[in-house]
């Protein structure tokens, strides 16, 4: 205390009180695999190779601390890690190696950008002096994700390594996510350096995630919403990765308006909540498509206007005032011109919205909800519920599946009329718990998806809900499956077609089935041979006890059913058309 | 307050985009695919060190209506390595292309008339040679491109001409805004919703 004061008072040159901090060496890979334990990462996806070895060797010695899934393929382990991050909220990591590693990758790194999926995918490249000499597995992998990246860069030097992934971290999780790539050539993987440990990064100057938020664009979106007699509140996944659950349901609460959501904003409110009066757009409900076009007040929360759910853009909302939160500046007035935009983080804006405005109801308004509602179930729903002839629909499988797990199950979709039903029928309690990949309409997302969704959210039930074309472009994730032994239920609804597009052969191009009719091998043999239980079922009275079973199966499981051949999704709003001319037959 | 931007150009004209970015290898190419995936032409491209240091300046010149000249911006801005994207038209900046000719030099010798043809466009001999002279000028399109109609009679033997560069008329410059941006937690200058209530002037996020 006394030299500390005399340093202080004296005149003479402070001792210069240098911080040691201590450094030890590490390898390159080392700091990577430091980086994801650093960042809170428990479980990585991925596959080796040459350019990669020396990752997978420090892995080696890392395994108590970093679960490493091996994968079937590099998309399988992309698509793993996105259905990690979706059911987790945290980032999905995945490895891979150089040249066909990683371009494998680039149908999940273009998922993930179009779905805001925060991922840090790393890959492993030649050595530093072979770039550009066409090495042995070399790809520009680079520039070839630029376009799917949200940012990506190339490590060349391993004492780069601490401070680029931590860079790497920050801005796929901060902002709008979105997938980050780092190439790391082989030399620095290999690298010894002085390892001072790891900072996480917080600040980036050229890079503002979030914006402060501007009271009077809240003040103006409120009196909008005070002065509205039809108000509607259309939301999507912004309110999931914002963690807003709470907040928005608290808005939606207070103001008393209807809201409806689309693909990705599915199970951010619960599906019985009465307020939520369902789906937007190509094969949403009735009522939400319908009274887009009848709305006064059109409040978009953390959506972004994807044509499938606008229909024909100059007859969308045209009479409507209309709001739209967003925290991605880029979104506001890209697709459809806003009254009022509020930028920023709605975990932010929606509470300080729903300070502003008045506690209400609409009665009558909600109700036109619910006449639409009797409308589609009288025309489409019941049937696709209850159905009357033998055949099975795919409806009455989800309603079963419903009735048994009672809104509890995260459930994985695919791409296709399977997808469509699933998330119209589904039921919901919990937010995360709708795994699908909604931009990009990945087929082959479902299967590898739905076991990184369980390595995400473990004491959950996951189902994997596929159509028969979509199982077979990553079903040789099952051997993922029987490796490490991770629990999902995988349902294939087999209608003998690929469904989705023979009905629009049937609708659009007078049934011409040009190569929709696709031939499965027996999916149960299939499983059983990677040590998966499984059976069929194509019969009604088969179905609810098959579900039972494969819900109480202590591991996996695969079920297939057997669904009508050529039945169609509805509701439909025809490519080109408006909202509201959306068809119930 | 008017919520709604409402002069907004309808019709294509020559927009420059001013990109201020951090030095990234690879930015040129993830700023190229942002017009390029858009199938809009870029009319021309210069990179230069800007009055900031460390910070790089793009200017970009496109022909297009301004709906998707400032979409375009946005989205630019959206990139991580970016700190700031403006767009302008003709009528709010200077610019100035360098064009180079390369011209026999008996033909300038002898002819006196292209000598005053020269001078009248403004032109300074950079380097002359026995066999030929190399002039420069400055300016804008329509006026280098004159220069070349001139000279094609002569035996013009190469000609190039560079980027647009181009000063905004009313932007104070990067200095002040860097030291915001550097700011962990920075202020309403460069974090507020700027492009929200002055959507009738330069775009600015
Ligand atoms: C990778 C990929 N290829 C093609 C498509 C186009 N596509 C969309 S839906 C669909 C049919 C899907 O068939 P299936 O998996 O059997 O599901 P269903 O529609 O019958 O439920 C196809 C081919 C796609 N979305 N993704």
């Amino acid at each position: 205390m006394s030299t500390m004061e005399q340093v202080k008072t004296s005149k003479a040159p402070a001792p210069e009180v240098k911080p040691v901090k201590e450094t030890r060496e590490l390898s390159g890979s080392q700091a990577v695999l430091e980086a994801c334990i650093a960042e809170k990462v428990d479980t990585v996806f991925g596959y080796p190779g040459g350019a990669i070895m020396p990752i997978y060797d420090a892995l080696y010695d890392y395994n108590d601390q970093l679960k490493h899934i091996l994968v079937r393929h590099e998309q399988g382990g992309i698509h793993a890690a996105q259905g990690y991050a979706r059911s987790s909220g945290k980032v999905g990591v995945v490895f891979a190696t150089s040249g066909p590693g990683a371009t494998n990758l680039v149908t999940g790194l273009a998922d993930a950008m179009i779905d805001s999926t925060p991922l840090v995918a790393i890959t492993g490249q030649v050595f530093a002096h072979l770039l550009g000499t066409d090495a042995f597995q070399e790809t520009d992998v680079i520039n070839i994700t630029t376009p799917v990246t949200k940012w990506n860069y190339q490590v060349t030097d391993a004492t780069e390594i601490p401070s680029v992934l931590a860079k790497a971290f920050y801005i796929a999780k901060s902002g709008r996510p979105g997938p980050v790539l780092i190439d790391i050539t082989k030399n620095a993987q290999i690298q010894k350096f002085p390892y001072s440990g790891y900072t996480k990064c917080n600040h980036i100057r050229s890079y503002r995630p979030k914006p402060i938020v501007r009271k009077e664009y809240i003040e103006e979106a409120a009196k909008l919403i005070n002065e509205a007699q039809k108000p509607f509140v259309v939301f999507g996944q912004g309110v999931i990765l914002g963690k807003a659950e709470k907040e928005f349901r608290a808005f939606v609460e207070k103001s008393g308006i209807p809201a409806a959501w689309t693909i990705l904003g599915l199970s951010a409110l619960p599906t019985d909540h009465p307020l939520n009066v369902g789906m937007l757009g190509m094969h949403g409900n009735y009522g939400p498509n319908l009274l887009t076009n009848e709305c006064d007040v059109l409040i978009a929360v953390g959506m972004r206007f994807d044509d499938r759910v606008t229909g024909r853009l100059d007859k969308y909302a045209r009479q409507a005032k209309l709001i739209h939160l967003d925290i991605d500046p880029s979104e506001i007035d890209k697709n459809v011109k806003t009254t009022v935009g509020v930028w920023g983080d709605c975990k932010e804006t929606l509470p300080m919205l729903t300070k502003l405005v008045n506690a209400r109801v609409y009665p009558q308004w909600v109700d036109r909800f619910r006449e639409c509602d009797k409308e589609e179930i009288r025309e489409v729903i019941q049937e696709e519920l209850n159905p009357t002839t033998e055949i099975m629909t795919m409806g009455e499988v989800i309603r079963n599946m419903n009735e048994i797990t009672g809104g509890n199950a995260i459930i994985v979709t695919d791409v296709g009329q399977h997808q469509m039903v699933a998330c119209r029928y589904a039921k919901f309690n919990e937010s995360k718990s709708n795994i699908t990949s909604g931009g990009l309409g990945t087929m082959g997302f479902a299967l590898p998806a739905a076991i990184g969704a369980k390595f995400g959210a473990p004491d959950r039930t996951v189902i994997a809900i596929i159509g028969d074309g979509g199982v077979q472009m990553t079903i040789q994730e099952l051997g993922t499956i029987m490796q490490t032994g991770v629990d999902v239920k995988i349902m294939i609804l087999n209608n003998e077609f690929l469904g989705m597009v023979r009905q629009w052969q049937q609708l659009f191009n007078d049934k011409r089935y040009s190569f929709v009719d696709i031939a499965s091998p027996d999916f149960v043999m299939v499983a059983k041979g990677y040590g998966i239980e499984g059976q069929k079922v194509s019969k009604r009275e088969d179905l609810r006890p098959a579900l039972e079973t494969m819900l109480k199966s202590k591991g996996s499981y695969l079920l297939e059913v057997m669904v009508g051949k050529e039945n169609n999704v509805f509701p439909m709003v025809p490519q080109g058309c408006s909202v509201s001319e959306v068809r119930l037959k | 307050m008017p919520l709604r931007r409402i002069d907004i150009h309808m019709n294509k004209q020559e927009y420059t985009i001013t990109v201020y970015t951090e030095n990234h290898i690879g930015l040129l190419v993830r700023i190229a695919t942002m017009f390029s995936r858009r199938k809009i032409n870029i009319e021309s491209l210069n990179t230069s060190p800007s009055e900031a240091e460390g910070i790089h300046r793009f200017t970009i010149v496109i022909n297009e209506i301004e709906e998707v000249v400032q979409k375009l911006a946005r989205q630019i801005e959206k990139q991580v390595e970016v700190l700031k994207a403006y767009y302008n038209n003709n009528d709010e900046i200077v610019w100035q292309e360098l064009a180079l000719y390369k011209v026999p030099t008996d033909e300038i010798a002898e002819k006196v008339k292209v000598e005053r043809l020269l001078r009248e466009h403004g032109a300074r001999a950079v380097v002359i040679r026995k066999d030929y002279t190399i002039f420069e000028t400055s300016g804008h399109r329509e006026e280098t491109d004159k220069l070349v109609e001139v000279l094609a009679p002569y035996g013009l033997i190469e000609f190039v001409r560079s980027a647009r560069v181009a000063i905004i008329k009313n932007s104070k410059g990067f200095h002040e805004k860097l030291k915001e941006f550097d700011e962990a937690e920075p202020g309403e200058e460069v974090i507020e919703n700027e492009f929200l209530d002055r959507r009738e002037e330069v775009f600015t996020m």
